[in-house]
Parts: C-alpha cells; sequence; structure tokens
C-alpha cells in the first residue's frame, strides 16, 4: 500500500437492510447553524451543540418472484448510473462434503472459467470490456455471484452474469488449471500470518466435524483431488432457483428489474435443493493457547474466542451494542487500551461473526512480538471486564449513537446498500428489520449489555491462538497461567 | 428532490477525429471555492441525496518534505493530530465524533496528508469545532508521553503492514534504487524503524509550525449541507487561526537510473516474486494516462496478456500486477509477478521481456485499448457514489485541486484515457518500459539466491 493509514479498522455495525432515503434536514441545519457571529470570539471551551440528527425515512424494499420460483428484491437508487447485481445461491462451504473442503468455493470459482459460448478468458475478456466487475465466490453459508457495472452496460452484463450461473462449462482443462492454481495459492497462504490464523482459529474453535470447522479453500490433499465430476455434482445438487435470491441495488426500477431478470433467470428449471446442514455448537473446551510456529514473525497475531450464537438471535441488537462497546469501533475498549494506551498493536478489535449456525465470538489484533504476553493479560482484563462490571452510562450512549446515528452512510452507496441487503436475504431477517432497528438499539440497558457478555463471552472456554515466533513469545505465555499451551500446525490441526 | 451531482450528456455518435472517441457520459462536480483571509482554501460540494456530510483536509506536506535521519515523520505526526489540542482533550477527538455517529481516519504519502470526518449531516460544527482546535491550539497539548505512544503504534504499523508480510520490504528496496539517496522518494512513507525512534518532540514542534498552517492546507466540505451554512460554519472557527509562514518546497534532484539494476532480497517466504520497476512520469503528466492503459493491457484482470502468458498458459506464476504510479514530483511504473512452487524467476522474467518487447513492436489491440477505457469510465462512475473517506467527491476534490488546480478536473481527466490511442500505448511503452533502465528486483526464499533473475 502507497499511503499510511492512522488506522485499519471498520465500521462494524450488524448486517441489515435499509435503503434509506432519509428526509432532507435543511431546516434543522440552519436551526444548527451559528448566524452572524463569524465576527466575534469563537467558544472553544465546549463543543457546539448539535440539532438534532436528521429524521430517518425508510423506502419501500420492493420484490418479485418469478413463475420458477426465483425471488428478487429491488432497491431503487438513481444517483449515479450504476447497478449492482447479487445472485445469492444457497451453494456455501457448509455443504462441503467431508472429503472435500473446498469444493464449494472451487465451484464459484469455476464458474467464470468457461460459461456459455464463452472460454474462460472471454468471460473475463467481456466483463473487462463492459466495466463490469464480476465476482464468484462462496462463504460458509452462500455462493454468491455479482456484477457492478455502469447502467448503460446492464443488459450486457446480466447476459454474462446468467451464463456465468446457468451456464458454466466445467471443460476438464479449465478445472485442472483452477486446481493447480489454487494448490500454489495454498502454499502462498502459510506464509502470511494473518491468513494461517483466519484458517487455524474457525479449525480450532469449531473442529473438523462441525459445517463450519473445515478450510473455506480447502487443503493440499483435497485441492490434489478436485475434479470436474465433483464439480458438476456439487452445481448440479445445489445451483437452482430454489433458494436462491437476486438482488438489483442501483439506476433501475422494479419493473424494469423484473423484465430484464426473468428474461434470462426465468426458464431455470425448479429443482429441490437438499437442506442446509445442521449441526449443534460443539461443546466448549476448557481455555487454552494454540501456538502456531513462525520463526522470526515481527508480530504475534492473535485470535481469542470461541462459538457464538446464529445470527438471527434475538439477542443480536444487544450483541451489536456490546461489541461496539468492546471492539467494534476505534474508541472501543480493545482498542484504547492495547493500541491507544499501550502501543502494543496498530490496532484490536472484536466481533460476533453472523452465521446461519452458530456463529463465533473473537477478539483479534497483531501485537509487537516482545509484547505477546502482555497483550494476552490486556486482552483478558478487558473479556473479564465487560462482563464483570456494568457499563458506564456514557459509554453505552456512546455506543448506541454510533451505531443508529452512524447508519445512513452504510447505505450511501450501491455496492454498500447491497452488502447490507444481501446479508439481511441470506439470514431470513424481516424486510422491513430496519423500521424497528434503531428503537431497538436504543432500548438496550447497561443491564442487557453485562447480560449478552455474560452469556456469549465465556473466558472459561477461550481458544486462544498464536501465531508467532515461539522461540520468542511461548515462556512469557506460559508464565501467564492461562491454560497449557498446544501446539498446531498452519492448519490449526495437531502436529503428528 | 435530490440534486442530481452528475449530468449525462449524450453525445451521440458525432466524431471529430479518427482517433479520439468522444465519452457518452460527461461527469460534473459542481462546487464553489473561497479562500478565508488566513489563506485556508475552502471546497464546498453539495449533495443532498443522503443526509451525511464529508470533511477532507489536505495539508499541503508529505514524506517527501521529510529531513534525512527523520524519515516516516510526516506520518507520525499525522497520528499525533488524533491526541487532544487545548480545548479537546486526550481520547476526546474521536469519542466526541464517536457519540455523533462520525467517523474519521487520516492518511500520509509522499506528497500530502489528509484527514476527514463523515457523519450524519447535524454532526459538521462539530467535525470543524474538532478540526479547527488542532489546526490552532495543538501545540501547547504536545508532551513527550504522547510522541512516544504514537511511535510505538507506528512501528507497529510499520511491522503488521510491511515487516510481517510476506514481500511487505521490497517496495523500499525498490525506491532505495529507483531514487537517488538526496531525492524526497528514495524512502517510504512509513518510514524506518531507526528514524521512528529518533524523532523528538522538537521536530514535532518544528513540523507543526512550518506545515500545519491554515495557509497550507485545503479544507473540501462535501454533502447535505447548503454552502452558506457551510461557509458560516468554516468562517467560525477556523476564521481567527492565524496564518503561518509561507512555504516553500525544494527542487528534487534529477532521476539518473544506473543501468540495469538487478537486486535480490531474500524474505520468509516459500515461492519468490520478480519486481520490474521503471522511473517514468509524474501525475498528469502527457503520458501518465496512457502509462496506466499500458498497465492494464498487461496485466488488467485475466483477460490481459501477462496474465494470459504467465498465470493461465504457462501456468508457471500465480499472480501478476502491473500499475503506473504517477505523484507530484515523479512517477514510477512497476510489474510484479509471483512464481509456482518449482519455478525461478527468470522463467518468469523472459516472458515479461516477450511481452513488453511484442507490445513495443506491435501495440496494443484496438480491443485492448477500449477495454481498457471502458473499465476507468466504469471506475469514475463507481467513484461518484460516495461523498466521504478515502477515495470519495471530498477526498477527490481536493485531490484534483492539489494536482491540477481545478477540484472538478473529473471530466477532463476522463477524457485523458479517453484520448489514448493504440500508437500512444505503443509509444509508451517503447519510450519507457524499456530494459536499461530498469530496476529488476527478486525476493526470493532465504538462502535460496539461485531462485532470482540471473542479471
Amino acid at each position: 500500500m502507497k499511503a499510511a493509514v492512522r488506522w485499519s479498522g471498520s465500521r462494524a455495525v450488524s448486517s441489515g437492510l435499509a435503503g434509506w432515503v432519509l428526509a432532507t434536514a435543511a431546516a434543522l441545519l440552519t436551526a444548527a447553524s451559528p448566524d452572524r457571529l463569524t465576527a466575534q470570539v469563537v467558544d472553544r471551551s465546549k463543543p457546539p451543540v448539535l440539532a438534532p440528527p436528521p429524521a430517518l425515512k425508510l423506502p419501500a424494499v420492493q420484490t418479485a418472484t418469478l413463475p420458477n420460483g426465483l425471488e428478487l428484491t429491488v432497491v431503487e437508487m438513481h444517483k449515479v448510473p450504476v447497478v449492482d447485481v447479487q445472485v445469492m445461491v444457497d451453494a456455501g462451504a457448509a455443504r462441503d462434503p467431508a472429503d472435500a473442503p473446498g469444493l464449494a468455493t472451487f465451484t464459484a470459482a469455476m464458474l467464470q472459467q468457461g460459461a456459455g459460448t464463452r472460454g474462460a478468458l472471454e468471460v473475463a475478456d467481456e466483463a473487462a470490456f463492459l466495466g463490469a466487475a464480476l465476482n464468484t465466490s462462496a462463504s460458509f453459508d452462500r455462493a454468491v455471484a455479482s456484477v457492478h457495472v455502469p447502467k448503460r452496460r446492464l443488459e450486457a452484463a446480466l447476459d454474462l452474469l446468467a451464463d456465468v450461473v446457468l451456464r458454466p462449462t466445467f471443460a476438464d482443462s479449465e478445472v485442472n488449471r483452477q486446481r493447480e492454481l489454487r494448490g500454489a495459492q495454498l502454499v502462498q497462504q502459510r506464509d502470511e500470518p494473518v491468513a494461517v490464523a483466519s484458517v487455524a482459529f474457525p479449525a480450532i474453535v469449531f473442529g473438523a466435524a462441525h459445517p463450519y470447522g473445515h478450510p473455506l479453500n480447502g487443503t493440499d490433499a483435497a485441492t490434489a483431488a478436485l475434479a470436474r465430476p465433483r464439480v458438476v455434482d456439487f452445481y448440479r445438487g445445489y445451483y437452482h432457483p430454489d433458494g436462491t435470491r437476486v438482488l438489483i441495488v442501483g439506476d433501475v426500477n422494479l419493473a424494469e428489474a423484473r423484465r430484464l431478470v426473468a428474461a434470462r433467470f426465468g426458464a431455470w428449471e425448479r429443482a429441490t435443493v437438499p437442506a442446509f446442514p445442521t449441526a449443534a455448537a460443539p461443546a466448549p473446551a476448557a481455555r487454552a493457547v494454540y501456538l502456531i510456529d513462525k520463526p522470526g514473525a515481527a508480530q504475534s497475531v492473535i485470535r481469542i474466542g470461541h462459538v457464538g450464537p446464529p445470527r438471527s438471535t434475538p439477542d443480536w441488537y444487544a450483541l451489536d451494542v456490546l461489541n461496539t462497546i468492546l471492539g467494534g469501533a476505534f474508541t472501543s475498549r480493545l482498542n484504547q487500551n492495547l493500541r491507544e494506551t499501550h502501543g502494543y498493536t496498530y490496532g484490536a478489535f472484536s466481533q460476533f461473526a453472523a452465521r446461519r449456525l452458530s456463529g463465533a465470538f473473537v477478539a483479534l489484533a497483531s501485537v509487537v512480538t516482545a509484547k505477546t504476553d502482555s497483550s494476552l493479560i490486556e486482552f483478558l482484563k478487558e473479556l473479564r471486564r465487560i462482563r464483570d462490571e456494568p457499563v458506564p452510562a456514557a459509554e453505552l450512549a456512546k455506543a448506541k449513537a454510533y451505531i443508529t446515528l452512524g447508519l445512513p452512510g452504510e447505505f450511501e452507496t450501491t455496492g454498500g446498500a447491497a452488502g447490507q441487503f444481501r446479508d439481511l436475504l441470506a439470514y431470513g431477517l424481516p424486510l422491513d428489520y430496519y423500521d424497528h432497528y434503531i428503537e431497538r438499539i436504543n432500548a438496550i440497558t447497561a443491564e442487557d449489555v453485562q447480560r449478552a457478555a455474560r452469556r456469549y463471552i465465556d473466558p472459561d472456554h477461550f481458544d486462544i491462538v498464536v501465531v508467532g515466533d515461539k522461540s520468542q513469545i511461548e515462556a512469557g505465555i506460559k508464565a501467564l497461567n492461562e491454560g497449557p499451551i498446544v501446539y498446531r500446525d498452519v492448519w490449526g490441526q495437531e502436529i503428528k | 428532490m435530490p440534486r442530481i451531482p452528475i449530468a449525462l450528456i449524450a453525445l451521440g455518435l458525432l466524431s471529430v477525429s479518427p482517433t479520439l472517441r468522444l465519452p457518452a457520459q460527461s461527469l460534473r462536480i459542481p462546487y464553489q471555492t473561497f479562500t478565508l483571509p488566513n489563506g485556508l482554501q475552502v471546497i464546498l460540494h453539495e449533495d443532498h441525496s443522503v443526509p451525511v456530510v464529508a470533511v477532507n483536509t489536505w495539508f499541503h506536506v508529505g514524506s517527501a518534505d521529510e529531513q534525512p535521519g527523520r524519515t516516516g515523520f510526516a506520518h507520525l505526526f499525522e497520528h499525533i493530530m488524533f491526541m487532544g489540542s487545548e480545548h479537546v482533550p486526550t481520547g476526546e477527538f474521536d469519542r466526541q465524533l464517536e457519540a455523533a455517529g462520525a467517523d474519521n481516519n487520516g492518511s500520509t504519502t509522499e506528497d500530502r496528508t489528509n484527514y476527514y470526518e463523515d457523519g450524519p449531516a447535524n454532526a459538521l460544527a462539530l467535525m470543524l469545532y474538532l478540526d479547527s482546535d488542532r489546526l490552532g491550539f495543538l501545540l501547547p497539548e504536545i508532551t513527550a508521553d504522547k510522541v512516544d505512544l504514537q511511535r510505538g503504534v507506528v512501528q507497529n504499523e510499520r511491522r503488521q503492514s510491511y515487516e510481517n508480510r510476506p514481500y511487505g520490504l521490497a517496495q523500499e528496496n525498490i525506491l532505495q534504487r529507483l531514487y537517488p539517496a538526496d531525492h524526497p522518494y528514495h524512502w517510504p512513507v512509513i518510514g524506518s524503524m531507526a528514524d521512528l525512534q529518533a524523532a523528538t518532540i522538537e521536530d514535532v514542534r518544528r513540523f507543526f509550525q512550518t506545515y500545519y498552517t491554515p495557509n497550507n492546507a485545503t479544507l473540501a466540505i462535501a454533502g447535505d449541507v447548503t454552502p452558506g451554512d457551510a461557509r458560516r460554519l468554516v468562517e467560525r472557527y477556523f476564521g481567527d487561526i492565524p496564518r503561518g509562514p509561507a512555504g516553500t518546497r525544494p527542487r528534487p534532484p534529477a532521476v539518473q537510473v544506473p543501468d540495469g539494476v538487478n537486486a535480490v532480497i531474500e524474505d520468509r517466504v516459500q515461492v519468490p516474486r520478480v519486481y520490474d520497476a521503471w522511473h517514468t512520469v509524474k501525475a498528469f503528466a502527457p503520458d501518465d494516462a496512457t502509462l496506466d492503459v499500458v498497465a492494464n493491457v498487461l496485466a488488467g484482470g485475466r483477460s490481459s496478456r501477462l496474465y494470459r502468458r504467465l498465470v493461465y498458459e504457462l501456468q508457471i506464476a500465480t499472480d501478476v500486477v502491473a500499475f503506473q504510479d504517477g505523484s507530484r514530483i515523479d512517477g514510477k511504473f512497476e510489474i510484479y509477478a509471483t512464481a509456482r512452487p518449482g519455478h525461478a524467476l527468470s522463467e518468469l522474467q523472459m516472458v515479461i521481456d516477450e511481452e513488453l518487447k511484442k507490445l513495443a513492436d506491435q501495440g496494443p489491440t484496438v480491443r485492448e485499448v477500449e477495454r481498457a477505457q471502458n473499465g476507468f469510465e466504469a471506475q469514475f462512475l463507481s467513484r461518484m457514489e460516495r461523498v466521504g473517506g478515502f477515495g470519495g467527491k471530498a477526498d477527490q476534490l481536493n485531490f484534483y485541486n492539489y494536482f491540477v488546480g481545478t477540484p472538478d478536473y473529473f471530466q477532463r481527466d476522463l477524457d485523458r484515457y479517453h484520448r489514448v490511442t493504440q500508437a500512444t500505448v505503443q509509444q509508451a511503452v517503447r519510450t519507457y518500459l524499456v530494459a536499461p533502465h530498469r530496476v529488476v528486483l527478486s525476493v526470493v526464499p532465504q538462502w535460496k539466491p539461485e531462485l532470482g533473475v540471473k542479471p
């Protein structure tokens, strides 16, 4: 990166719908303006009193269902002539067969490697020629094929998107090519400590038996075994209009969107998609430190957490507020402590991962090697304090204001709004979710936060994952006496 | 009704010259500008589509203004700007903004330092109050403890973003070889650990007094506010801050790349990566946009020439990237590619050389040029969606104002890309991407220098 940036966090408000058209606040702004005081000395002794924030006005989210069951959601945003289209398919990596971890993400990547009458390079060429950002990927909960494109090239971009979703070729030669590429990328991934932590942490927290416990992009052995029949089987099993949602955000209206989508996806044949896997959250294990050796590392990459509730929990509002206080914003406790008080890190954060099944709670930072033990002390101090002490009123108010008043900014761009809506649709939350969102956040009390902390943050059962230079950090971690040290490999697995 | 900030003008198929394709759309960002008596330049842009406002300040100082032995200082200073001022105790800058639903951040490059606040429209007065306090009343609050704390944070930023990241030290190794020691682009923005360690509170005071003056800054405000209201607030909060001394920036020395630099560094990686770098032209120089198109033809996505050869056909690389990086006083062009396990960098370099020669000899196809232009046009449109943050409209108004002296330069910038032709692409490759003036850097696994590009 060329620029050095103050901090690299981002707003961690929960996923959700909106597509705001907010009431213009000209009158309020006028009231806030200090008329004709220019010549006078400014009173800097206290911050200005602000006018009330602009009121929210939610637009109707429009929906339609095609005869083949395909569900369409449209949010009109006409400021800039661009359109964001997301096709969400119920084909996430939680459905990976036990012997083929990585198959869902591989299948999603393969969608672009030849489709309709175009070869792999021709798909890429056409997307580039249209100025369309074409992406196909999968998370544990779903696969997504998307384009972001100028309005005047929308029809051609949708032609290409329909080819990619409905008519992927899966040629043997392309499967082999992608398999080799992925094998090489897995080698590179091991050099990147943050990537290693991102693979190892869920492997340790969920365990191999859970649908979220294997690496999203597979293992070396599973990658080497990838072949066309597995990809075709997976595609035929899960890529159907049933359970698929098409989301269009941008410079279109419902009738137009419906016509464009029906012309391309209307003949997609229905078929029953197997039920999403169910799995009980793994039984919590006693607290332990899982150490992954990275000789010579300048920092230790830390992940602390355990399984969490699914996104559908009614406690999500309390968790939003809780996490904003703890580690979701710049002034949150973890960042204030580890960065702004101690200088151990460039940034410390936490989050509750949103998932269909059990999610995960994780607190994270990259800390200077010599302060690995000191950082763990501060992490654990904050993670215990949020349970043990009620949150002071001012801190609670700040967190709630940050979430509620900052919300419009999350929906300013078509891509941003599409991301919020996509999550809402993916987790089965109601389309009027945000009609009540702000009042629900504002209703959260200090008692609610403490109750949520005690229920969903459990220091006795933390999995503490540290990717760092063992020779430099092991003794310090041992001396903390916060649980046994368990050595793991770069996949988070036991070292044989 | 929301204002429509982009005027769409269909220009039809009129063609004034066979080599000049006219854009189908015209981008326009209406703005007003004025300068306070103390020299602070202000740019205002109305966009009422969403009730948010963005404040974006550019200080005309970057790492290129640093002194030898103090590399990384401009960026360290940026961090200190958030540590409190006379009426805003430490920590309150962030707390008050978050309590109003607003976000903030800052960034430093070779050429400038920027700061932004984004949030609900009613928070504008708070943003300007906080920004003006740290511009007018920072000095009395600077302490050695604050400097030490942010020194530690920035050193961790260097570890996280460069030292503990594979290939993370490649860029500073390229800069060292591409620019002579007395050129201000010789060192990276993040600076060296030793120089960060050496920075003193006296350095902080001197830097603030020299560069953090209203007459060395430009303030852009974009979003749901009328120009009249915005102007009154700016005058109220910034009007009484005194003008500072006029700044001068010395002329940088000429760049002379020694012929045929070929260097190898070792890193904690399993597969090697090769970097080719050339000294080119600065931002907005005549060939700057052409070189962006060159980069797109070579490595812009999976339909590009180098991706096709290296990754798709020969399968000897996992990725390839190319970019023109035009800055205020100079520019460079880079290509890098990561080898697959079992392949040495000389194999990759040979293919890169072949493709460069082919492009120099034959030029790009019509479709390649048009494809690149369409891609840039789409990016320009998407950059119109957001008023705030890095790269939002307020930041872009400042960017154009700083580099070309005209805030609303959006369409004219896009026009540069539409003027690129097959012939100019071919000529740019022939002129700039020539082997004798190239820096080749091989980043190889430890104790495996034999994987590097052979001299």
